[in-house]
């Protein structure tokens, strides 16, 4: 198929951007969206222009890296997936694409289609953790039961990628069901309970910290996360808010 | 220089404990005048970034990826083996010990993985303790699987996505040292160099991936841990940016690379549609627990199927050839990777491959679903259920072990694996091989560690499934942050490294005299064009058998490439930027390096072993006609080689091994 792209371009944080038009011809629908944009680059690069700059890695919806705002939606047209699962099946012929970087306050963009996402970072690093040392001594890991359905909710709870797409789709930008996810997971365990408190609220004070919006239940987050991260996760982080000032 | 691997003497079972009450520490008032730099941070780099900050050392970590988490360490589906036998079905550090070396086709050191077994245990509680959620059964207990070539249960797993939950677990312990400062990340960071003050490792250089800056860092000690090379095939289940450069880099200031030919090529991935194909996707090999593994009996079918007029499930039992249970009745389609891999391109070389390039085999589920139906159907008390209803109660279960995976299949080849077998074919996946290391794990160089993926050590010529998160966690939470402690208990007295001396000013004029020529060059074709022709000389003669003429005409043809590169390689953009291309460049300049040493040392490796196989040894007769044919008399080493320019001018090393504890044996899997 020979395709329209309309796509974000940047030369650095602090350049003006705009969107530029390119064309893409023959086109397989059994290519993937980023191999679609690898025949692009390789147009550009034989051209001699500058290639689009992106982010990708392990291109099999695991890592977070991909991060493209597509027609409108984070991660493009079908669900549950994230863009380096996207497929050309979805688009047809003649179709013209509009490709962004994510749009959040918090989220600047680096260079085209690229964004920093360290503010994830940071929140991570206010307390998304069990301060549990590192030397192997342990208990036996058996030694504490945990009822299977905990044990699944909490990996639902978990498998986050912090791709962002949550915050990108938002209308307020905000990262509660990033933030809901991982005091979720701990919240589910016994080995978390101990600091829990401490960790909810220091993770959403650092969540205010930078920048990002408040959530107004509109849950479009949750139609958007490519792994299908509930709205109870955030229920369950106000619930553990609201206990840990009580405390 | 003579390699000597410093392992411990005594009984293979009191060496590591022995070892480390004799080793030197370093007391926590001189760990805060110490710096280590961890360049990775993926299960390797990210577990010992956390555990040598939790010691007290100041711990610089960098990733090119703008996470911790993002490693590709986030990928592993499939589980993490630990000898805890919960499920008592006979297993013990030994059990493991030898599953591996045997695994290894004999070709690993004793002690290495005697230890690495050792520890096993000890990482599970480290993770359930970090709040990693593994699966449980109803008791509240944990659960275990079985994966290849060994008759145990002893694989934990987190659904599929055990490598996520493990990494985020190391990344949470990596925060909680950032918070305290004890960590100073540097993502979305390259290293391009290794930099020796006096023969010993003091710093790196490394690039600002955003800026294009390059950088000095110094330290006390180094440690890589940038994980395999896979992708010197360009197509493989690694990440796009997964690469070499590290492990070259140091390799070319005196680290030995050793066993480069030692590469897993794994049985199950989704096969390749098209020449855009950008990289292969795994299918985990917990799957082959409950799929099997066919292609048709007859020829018409295989024609049949290809042309569409015929479906796999329109195949009786009796039309299909479950070659894995055929040929190796005791193992099934349990069987090691490097076997089961060969098998299916004996198949599909024989005419079989049940896809319209000829290079597919179906794994199917039908009847674990029938299995677990039925089960199913009894626990809930339901008498007569319909085929459909005990279809529907056994998807159920299938969909509960492998969803994710059966999601992910499905949205690359737009089918559905619940009611038609999946299509598999094997795929570059993992490195033995790497850089040579001693029982410290440390290089030829000293103060210069090699962890994870990125080093030989414990898998010798075959990795056994769920060892490769095992050996990554072991090295990084329970072997290295004693082993670098007997070394730095030297540089107590020594203060800071100083960046601005001769060495550093050298080493960066080097990177960057690189980065000018790749943006000035101005040639016609681009990094990839390269990349994808490397790739195809190494899956062509370096790939699942090989050959003297193969492997020959590899070197001149690696080296070919490698010229055509440097004088016609296109890299658009500046160097004082974000530039992907100018990464790339980089890397694939590495990949066309090692190619060629990785196919010399397949040459000098006349003997079939785990995942190298040369046709020129195989069994003639009898039973194991067809089968690798090891020849320990002459190749029970290592081969660790030593950089001297070109990749063809490396001078080999052997270290012998000896196998002490386990008697070398003909691998047999019938
Ligand atoms: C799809 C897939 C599934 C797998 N499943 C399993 C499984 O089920 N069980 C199992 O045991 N094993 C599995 N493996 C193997 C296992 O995941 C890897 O061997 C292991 O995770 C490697 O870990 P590592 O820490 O050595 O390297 P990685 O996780 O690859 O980390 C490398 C790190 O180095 C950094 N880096 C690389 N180069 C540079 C540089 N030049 N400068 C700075 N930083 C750099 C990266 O940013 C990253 O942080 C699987 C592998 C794949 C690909
Ligand atoms: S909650 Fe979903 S959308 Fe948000 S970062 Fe996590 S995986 Fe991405
Ligand atoms: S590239 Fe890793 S999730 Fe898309």
């Amino acid at each position: 198929m020979n395709l329209t792209l309309k796509i974000w371009r940047q030369k650095d944080a602090s350049a003006k951007g705009q969107m530029v038009d390119y064309k893409v011809n023959d086109i397989s629908e059994h290519m993937s969206f980023l191999e679609m944009m690898d025949v692009l680059n390789e147009q550009l690069v034989n051209a001699g222009e500058e290639p689009v700059a992106f982010d990708h890695d392990c291109r099999e919806g695991i890592c977070g890296m991909c991060s493209l705002y597509i027609n409108g939606e984070a991660h493009g047209p079908d669900r549950g997936i994230t863009t380096c699962q996207l497929h050309m099946r979805m688009f047809k012929d003649g179709d013209t694409i509009t490709i962004e970087p994510w749009r959040a306050a918090a989220f600047p963009v680096i260079k085209d289609l690229v964004v920093d996402r360290m503010a994830f970072e940071r929140i991570q690093q206010a307390g998304g953790y069990i301060s549990v040392n590192t030397s192997g001594n342990t208990q036996d890991a058996n030694s504490l039961p945990i009822s299977k359905h905990a044990a699944d909710e909490a990996m639902d709870a978990a498998t986050c990628i912090g791709c962002g797409a949550c915050v990108a789709t938002c209308k307020n930008s905000s990262a509660m069901l990033f933030v809901g996810a991982k005091v979720s997971q701990y919240a589910l365990l016994p080995q978390g309970q101990v600091e829990a408190a401490d960790r909810v609220k220091n993770m959403v004070a650092q969540m205010d910290l930078e920048g990002f919006g408040n959530c107004t239940n509109t849950g479009a987050c949750e139609v958007e996360c490519p792994k299908g991260i509930s709205l109870d996760n955030i229920a369950r982080m106000n619930r553990e808010l609201m206990k840990a000032a009580i405390k | 220089m003579a390699l000597d691997s410093r392992v411990p003497k005594g009984p293979i079972k009191d060496k590591w404990t022995d070892y480390k009450n004799k080793i030197n520490l370093v007391n926590p008032a001189n760990k805060r005048h110490i710096d280590v730099i961890v360049v990775g941070t993926g299960l390797a780099g990210g577990s010992a970034a956390a555990t040598l900050a939790e010691l007290g050392y100041n711990v610089k970590a960098f990733a090119y990826q703008d996470s911790p988490r993002r490693a590709h360490s986030i990928a592993a589906q499939g589980g993490i083996n630990a000898a805890k036998n919960y499920q008592g079905d006979g297993d013990s550090t030994y059990r493991l010990f030898y599953d591996t070396v045997k695994g290894g086709d004999y070709r690993s050191r004793e002690a290495n993985v005697y230890r690495l077994a050792e520890v096993s245990a000890n990482i599970i509680d480290q993770c359930v303790a970090q709040g990693v959620p593994f699966a449980r059964d109803y008791g509240g207990l944990l659960d275990n699987r079985s994966f290849g070539g060994v008759l145990v249960s002893r694989t934990f797993y987190a659904k599929g996505q055990t490598g996520q939950q493990l990494l985020l677990g190391a990344y949470s312990a990596m925060n909680r040292q950032i918070a305290r400062g004890k960590i100073e990340m540097f993502n979305r960071h390259e290293m391009l160099d290794v930099v020796k003050v006096d023969g010993k490792a003091r710093g790196i250089i490394a690039r600002n991936l955003i800026t294009g800056e390059i950088e000095r860092h110094s330290a006390h000690a180094v440690v890589v841990a940038t994980g395999g090379y896979g992708n010197v095939y360009f197509l493989s289940t690694n990440a796009m940016g997964s690469n070499v450069t590290a492990a070259w880099k140091i390799h070319k200031k005196g680290a030995y690379f050793a066993n480069p030919c030692y590469t897993q090529i794994h049985p199950t991935c989704i096969p390749r549609s098209g020449d855009y194909q950008s990289k292969l996707t795994l299918m985990s090999e917990s799957l082959r627990n409950d799929g099997r593994i066919w292609v048709p009996k007859n020829l018409e079918d295989v024609k049949a199927i290809r042309e569409g007029s015929k479906k796999p499930t329109d195949l009786s039992e009796d039309e299909r050839d479950y070659y894995l249970e055929r040929r190796y009745p005791a193992f099934g389609n349990l069987v090691p990777r490097d076997v089961a891999s060969r098998a299916a391109k004996e198949r599909c070389d024989a005419g079989y491959g049940v896809n319209a390039t000829g290079e597919a085999v179906y794994l199917d589920f039908a009847a674990a679903i029938e299995r677990y139906g039925k089960e199913q159907a009894k626990i809930h008390n339901i008498s007569n259920a319909s085929d459909a209803k005990i279809y529907e109660l056994g998807q159920a279960i299938v969909e509960a072990k492998y969803g994710n995976l059966f999601q992910m299949y499905e949205k690359i080849v737009d089918q559905d694996p619940y009611k038609t077998p999946m299509m598999i074919y094997p795929a570059v996946h993992y490195t033995m091989g790497g850089v040579w290391v001693d029982y410290n794990l440390m290089t030829t160089v000293p103060g210069l560690y090699c962890i994870g993926e990125a080093n030989f050590s414990d898998h010798g010529a075959n990795r056994l499934g769920a060892s490769a998160l095992m050996q990554g966690l072991a090295d990084g939470y329970f072997v290295l942050p004693y082993t670098i402690g007997d070394y730095l208990a030297d540089d107590i007295r020594t203060g800071k490294i100083p960046t601005d001396s001769k060495e550093f000013d050298e080493v960066e004029k080097e990177v960057k005299d690189r980065i000018d020529f790749f943006v000035n060059n101005k040639g016609k074709k681009s990094v990839d064009y390269f990349h994808k022709k490397l790739g195809k000389v190494m899956w062509d003669k370096c790939g699942m058998s090989r050959n003297e003429k193969g492997l020959k005409e590899a070197m001149v043809e690696i080296k070919a490439i490698r010229e055509e590169f440097w004088k016609d390689v296109s890299v658009p953009g500046g160097a004082n930027e974000m530039n992907p291309e100018l990464e790339k460049a980089g890397r694939v300049a590495d990949f066309l390096e090692l190619g060629e040493l990785f196919a010399k040392d397949a040459l000098t490796r006349e003997e079939s072993c785990g995942g190298h196989f040369r046709e020129e040894s195989a069994e003639e007769d009898g039973p194991q006609k067809g089968e690798a044919k090891r020849n320990d008399k002459d190749f029970a080493f290592v081969s660790a080689w030593e950089y001297k320019g070109e990749p063809a001018d490396a001078v080999l090393h052997k270290e012998e091994l000896e196998f002490k504890d386990i008697e070398l044996k003909q691998r047999s899997y019938k």
